[in-house]
């Protein structure tokens, strides 16, 4: 039981972070990024190119992993930004079937070339977390679990800062509120969205690297797949919410822990699916989530 | 006196006023209308595809041939949702699904005729297009992708699990159209010419399943439920206030939908008698969308055009199978970012039909009304009222 929690606490983390990204983008400029999940991909394959190119393989120190940690959430964060700029900012005043169906290409596009460039098998990731763990309360813990669990935190409340008590997250605030309202009282519309997708991308990147350090292996395609989960943790909590992503994250990753204990693993995606289409048609405005309008 | 004029307003028959000058007919010409030129277009298609087997009737055009005609039907399908109703369906592929699944256990499991598990197929579309789209479609266009590409996953996974569809290795041995004890395997041979089993089904099902389905979406889209359809997708809040029951419109959108992606997956079923949940991943439901949003999202010829486009691409561009799919997602972005209307965008006029407006004289000194003529008027030089335009 505790077991199952600790362990939904974990892949809750990652979904958080990631959920963070989603939220944010959609908060400001209500696109679904589609891509956002293989920004998490591309977090991973960077960690994995830096780490290989020095010949590092099988290493277990976390200092270490906080270094790549921190250069792969800055090229991943750039990349958002780049990805921000060419495919997403043409885009912005058009219908927003074309933005959703550049955000699919730009996915593709993501994937594929990464592919290409790594090949299509999966790779091991340089750096393995020890699984030499203690039990407390009846759950088997591993210091490199709990390590992975502050590091996630800490980011989160870096982010909660950043959002809640600066300049530039009361402009983000502002933006979200009311885009053209930002702009005639000053605010850099252009900028300040570019910084929320380096931030976004950022976290995701930092969860890719932390996902390729738990479950040692990585693939091209494994951002699909996590990219639905976030944004189910995303509508779960309530999207544009950043403690509601939070909260959906960690609370996915329970319903997950538990949904495949009780069903079996097999089924643990449809089962958290099956709760994104429940949440959407019976609470779209999640957990945390304000009342919107969407007429107008 | 009020209640005489309505009397006499019910009863006299209204009728439109004459008209006040005789309309020129349109012209009915293939070269000189629009509507003329797409219907030999059409005419055209329907011969090639009903002439390709009399010119190379090898298992492997055939194979290729038939596997393009059901992405058509597929594209075809998915231009309904996307291209008319305007709803982005990223699950696309889960109704190829049901309808490859629920023909291949019908006949398999069951031991029913195909025809008579065409009728389950389409009746299981039908369901499973309700089920999904009586809850979801009241969201807005981008949950409703996700919640698309969400259970499109759920299909594919529960394959995966149950046992009834086979679970991973999928269902084996679907058998091909039968009708009583002759079944198309044995093929037959019809004024001295042979017909194996590929060419026949490829002829009798195929080819005549698609003609139809791309004929029956294109005729929906012109009528009364098309415009529902076409003003849903421009402007939801506008077509509800022109009493559209938008409801309605998108969720018959959606079965057709279905019942399109079902009749395809039935195809597929018995065209490659074995179907597994590795081929309805989500990567085939993107092809279909960008097929459909290359050619030009609501364009029939458009729609045809990428539709054959990603079906053969692998095909002629063997030495890049391997860049295919990035190559696709590059394209996606760019044709959004430049022509986000396709290849052959569903308002595209002939070239040669496009009339040609009378431009407005351009302003030149001559028309300008001349200073002196404004000076003689108070004696004092009045600005020029065009200076503004000139500028």
């Amino acid at each position: 039981m505790m077991q199952l929690i600790w362990n939904g606490l974990i892949v809750g983390s990652f979904y958080a972070l990631v959920a963070l990204g989603y939220s944010m983008v959609y908060g400001i400029i209500k696109l679904l990024n589609f891509a956002h999940g293989d920004i998490y991909m591309l977090g991973a394959f960077v960690g994995f190119f830096t780490l290989s190119a020095f010949g590092i393989s099988n290493e277990t120190s976390i200092p270490l992993l906080l270094v790549v940690l921190l250069l792969s959430m800055v090229t991943t964060g750039l990349i958002g930004v780049g990805i921000e700029r060419i495919a997403y900012r043409p885009l912005r005043r058009s219908p927003r079937l074309a933005v959703l169906i550049t955000a699919i290409g730009v996915s593709f596009t993501l994937e594929y070339g990464v592919r290409q460039i790594f090949g299509p098998n999966p790779e091991a990731f340089p750096i393995r977390l020890e699984s030499s763990g203690f039990d407390v309360l009846g759950m088997r813990v591993t210091a490199s679990q709990i390590v992975l669990v502050v590091i996630a935190a800490v980011l989160m409340l870096v982010l909660a800062h950043i959002v809640e008590r600066t300049r530039q997250g009361r402009a983000m605030r502002a933006i979200a509120l009311d885009p053209t309202g930002a702009q005639l009282m000053g605010v850099n519309v252009d900028r300040v969205i570019a910084m929320v997708f380096f931030i976004g991308s950022a976290l995701a990147g930092a969860a890719g690297v932390m996902a390729g350090a738990y479950y040692g292996s990585i693939d091209f395609l494994m951002g699909f797949i996590i990219g639905l989960k976030a944004f189910t943790a995303a509508v779960i909590g309530g999207i544009g919410n950043l403690y509601g992503a939070m909260l959906g994250g960690v609370l996915l990753g329970m319903l997950e822990s538990f949904g495949s204990a009780w069903f079996g693993g097999e089924w643990r995606d449809v089962f958290a699916f099956g709760f994104l289409i429940l949440f959407l048609t019976l609470k779209p405005t999640g957990l945390l989530g304000a009342r919107v309008v969407e007429r107008m | 006196m009020a209640r005489d004029l309505d009397h006499a307003l019910k009863h006299v028959p209204l009728r439109a006023p004459a008209p006040l000058y005789e309309r020129p007919q349109p012209p009915k010409g293939v070269f000189t209308s629009q509507r003329g030129f797409m219907r030999a277009l059409g005419l055209v298609a329907v011969l090639l595809v009903a002439v390709l087997p009399f010119m190379d009737a090898s298992r492997y055009t055939m194979s290729i041939a038939t596997s393009a005609l059901i992405y058509v039907m597929l594209c075809m399908g998915l231009n309904v949702v996307v291209g008319y109703a305007g709803l982005l369906d990223l699950g696309y592929i889960a109704f190829f699904a049901v309808g490859a699944y629920v023909s291949g256990i019908f006949t398999t499991v069951l031991g029913w005729p195909m025809w008579a598990a065409l009728i389950a197929t389409i009746v299981a579309c039908i369901t499973a297009g309700i089920i999904i789209g009586a809850p979801t479609l009241r969201l807005r266009s981008d949950y409703l992708a996700i919640v698309t590409l969400g259970f499109g996953e759920i299909i594919r996974i529960t394959a995966n699990n149950l046992k009834i569809t086979g679970g991973p290795s999928g269902i084996h041995g679907i058998p091909t159209w039968s009708f009583g004890p002759w079944s198309f395997d044995d093929g037959f041979s019809l004024l001295g010419i042979d017909f194996p089993e590929r060419v026949v089904f490829y002829y009798f099902v195929a080819a005549v399943v698609i003609v139809v389905g791309v004929i029956g979406a294109g005729r929906l889209a012109k009528g009364r439920l098309g415009r529902a359809w076409k003003a849903v997708r421009d402007d939801e809040d506008a077509a509800e206030a022109m009493g559209i029951n938008t409801y309605i419109a998108k969720i018959s959108a959606y079965i057709i939908g279905a019942v399109w992606a079902g009749m395809a997956g039935q195809l597929m079923a018995t065209h490659l008698s074995a179907i597994s949940p590795n081929s309805f991943q989500f990567l085939y439901s993107a092809l279909i969308l960008m097929a459909v949003v290359l050619g030009g999202m609501g364009s029939t010829p458009g729609v045809i055009i990428g539709a054959l486009f990603v079906s053969l691409a692998p095909e002629l561009l063997r030495d890049f199978a391997e860049w295919r799919y990035l190559i696709f997602g590059v394209l996606l972005v760019v044709v959004m970012l430049f022509r986000p209307s396709g290849l052959w965008p569903a308002t595209a006029v002939l070239p040669w039909l496009r009339r040609n407006r009378p431009t407005p004289p351009a302003f030149t000194e001559a028309t300008a009304v001349p200073a002196s003529v404004m000076e003689s008027v108070d004696g004092t030089p009045t600005p020029d009222p065009h200076e503004g335009d000139r500028a």
